[in-house]
């Protein structure tokens, strides 16, 4: 089986995982402002070099990736907005650190979705990996699938919406933003969270520590609707509230204007 | 850090040994320290025993050969004592890695037991249709290195190992066979943190092991379950309870391969399944280098077991 590394014809470095050339492949078929990006034959590093060549240095703002073969870390750190399509499967960490992009994904994604993204919005056609909007700070993740454990840990804001079902610790020591979890939820939702809204549509296992039922109020349906009407997801299920009891953590009464004064 | 890899054919043998290399291949970022198949082909009246007389590290000490050419010699004579026939034997290789085949009607575990009393050795698999092939390097070089591009069978799984918690040596690779059963194999991605309270009861009981790595654990442990008579999915479900850590485990038998989640769910596993064909890995990339295409997964929630017939 001598050269089932080599088929594709990527050169590996001594650890065998990158090759250190830094240099963008243009490889791209640029098309006025459409390209497409052929990602077979290409590293994670080739590809996010190639991605960010034509979107910056070429001013693309519409950008299809095809055969991304479950590759990980593509399309992190884009900070502009345009418009990205993958076609197929990224792996783990995809459209991490982004700011700006909207993005497509016709297919589903490992770990780690949109770690740390600040603003624009991901669309999976599929299911996602677990940590999907970790520390998510801004923008819209929609997952048409399931999500697997401790969605939107640590997350700071954004929207996180999956029509499916989520796994354990679903909001895991969430600050702010929210989530819409259409099917079920496994056990620990919401634990130890400091602030934020879950919207849960099926049965959730168990609570974790601090997260209690909320009132559902005009302003939650509006926001709900809102965000479902955005993204074309037809009509949001009844959905229950949850949110921070604020009794585990320290908080204190300061408005966010005030606390910088203060600190 | 480790990565797993499952494969059953459902519609009978297919090239174990390339399809569990092009999986493993793709995850060596997961783990280059060592890489490990246990493959499955059709049950024969021989039993196939794999075994080692030293580890790759100390195979380059003054005297080895002749000290592995005689503990071979000894290997051969205690099989002859114990009853049983050999019938061919094979080195690998590298020199100290071995495959013979045998006809014995009787214990495997006296026999496993005898043959490990000799300084050394270690057998790293006994069954009827289980082969566990292990060493030192990424899936490439251990291919290449005992020849498995010819081997096919119905089901397998493999290991790329990240050593974290124990040497970087033959013994703490996977899989593992879970003594003293015939065909019984597992690999682990994760850390098992009861694993000393668990081995101190198990050694009890009498079983033997042969590496200070946690994943060991798991085989012996349901090796003891399957001893008391439970199904293999039922021991996987007590495995559950009883493990503290976070882990994702693969166990394969004869009959049946399995995949168990913790309930942190904090280990990866990936799982695509068509009318001839199951898959599972740690990452999407190693299913994706099987099928070639984008096919349909879905990732296991946690305190997931699910088993197949093969």
């Amino acid at each position: 089986m001598a050269g089932l590394n080599t088929k594709s014809g990527v050169v590996y470095d001594a650890r065998g995982l990158v090759e250190p050339d830094p240099e963008p492949p243009m490889t791209a078929v640029i098309d006025g402002d459409t390209a497409v990006i052929d990602a077979t034959d290409l590293t994670t590093r080739k590809i996010n070099l190639e991605l960010k060549r034509i979107v910056y240095d070429e001013g693309v703002n519409t950008v299809t990736i095809v055969n991304p073969g479950s590759k990980h870390s593509l399309g992190v750190g884009i900070l502009k907005r345009c418009n990205l399509t993958f076609e197929g499967s990224p792996g783990w960490y995809a459209c991490g650190l982004i700011d700006g992009p909207e993005v497509q994904i016709n297919g589903r994604v490992g770990w780690a979705l949109g770690e740390n993204m600040m603003s624009g919005s991901v669309v999976v056609e599929g299911p996602a990996g677990s940590l999907t909007g970790a520390a998510l700070r801004g923008g819209d993740l929609v997952i048409k699938g399931n999500v697997g454990a401790r969605t939107g840990i640590d997350q700071k804001g954004g929207t996180i919406i999956a029509l499916g079902s989520a796994g354990i610790n679903t909001g895991f020591m969430m600050q702010r933003g929210r989530q819409i979890i259409c099917g079920d939820v496994n056990d620990g939702l919401g634990d130890s969270m400091y602030d934020g809204v879950i919207y849960v549509g099926g049965n959730v296992a168990s609570l974790g520590v601090d997260c209690v039922p909320g009132e559902m109020n005009d302003d939650d349906l509006e926001f709900i609707n809102r965000k479902f009407e955005i993204h074309d997801l037809g009509t949001p299920p009844d959905l229950k509230k949850f949110e921070c009891g604020k009794v585990l953590h320290n908080y204190d009464a300061l408005e966010p204007s005030e606390r910088k004064l203060v600190l | 850090m480790c990565g797993i890899a499952g494969i059953i054919h459902r519609d009978g043998a297919a090239d174990i040994g390339d399809e569990l290399t092009a999986m493993l291949n793709s995850m060596k970022h997961r783990g280059p320290d060592s890489t490990g198949y246990a493959m499955y082909g059709p049950a024969d009246d021989l039993i196939v025993v794999r075994f080692m007389l030293a580890e790759p590290n100390d195979f380059k000490g003054f005297g080895m050969a002749e000290k592995l050419e005689r503990n071979r010699a000894e290997v051969e004579a205690r099989l002859a004592k114990i009853g049983a026939d050999l019938a061919t034997i094979q080195t690998e290789d590298g020199g100290y890695a071995f495959r013979a085949t045998i006809r014995y009607g009787g214990d495997l575990k006296p026999l496993a037991d005898y043959l490990e009393d000799i300084p050394g050795c270690q057998v790293l698999s006994l069954g009827n249709s289980l082969e566990i092939v292990k060493d030192l390097g990424d899936a490439n070089t251990v291919h290449e290195q005992y020849g498995l591009g010819g081997i096919r069978g119905s089901h397998g799984i493999g290991h790329v190992r990240m050593a974290t918690e124990s040497d970087v040596d033959l013994a703490s690779a996977h899989p593992y066979w879970a003594y003293p059963f015939a065909d019984v194999a597992v690999v682990h991605n994760g850390q098992l943190t009861n694993y000393h309270l668990w081995r101190r009861r198990l050694e009890r009981m009498g079983h033997r092991f042969q590496s200070e790595c946690d994943s060991e654990i798991i085989a012996v442990y349901l090796a003891q379950h399957l001893e008391d008579g439970e199904p293999l999915e039922t021991a996987m479900k007590h495995s559950l309870d009883d493990f503290d850590g976070v882990f994702t485990y693969l166990v394969a038998t004869g009959s049946e391969l399995g995949i168990a989640k913790d309930e942190m769910a904090a280990k990866p596993l990936v799982l695509m399944e068509t009318d001839n064909l199951v898959a599972m890995a740690s990452e999407e990339m190693a299913i994706r280098a099987l099928v070639g295409t984008e096919v349909e997964t879905r990732d296991p929630f946690e305190r997931e077991v699910l088993t197949w017939q093969v």
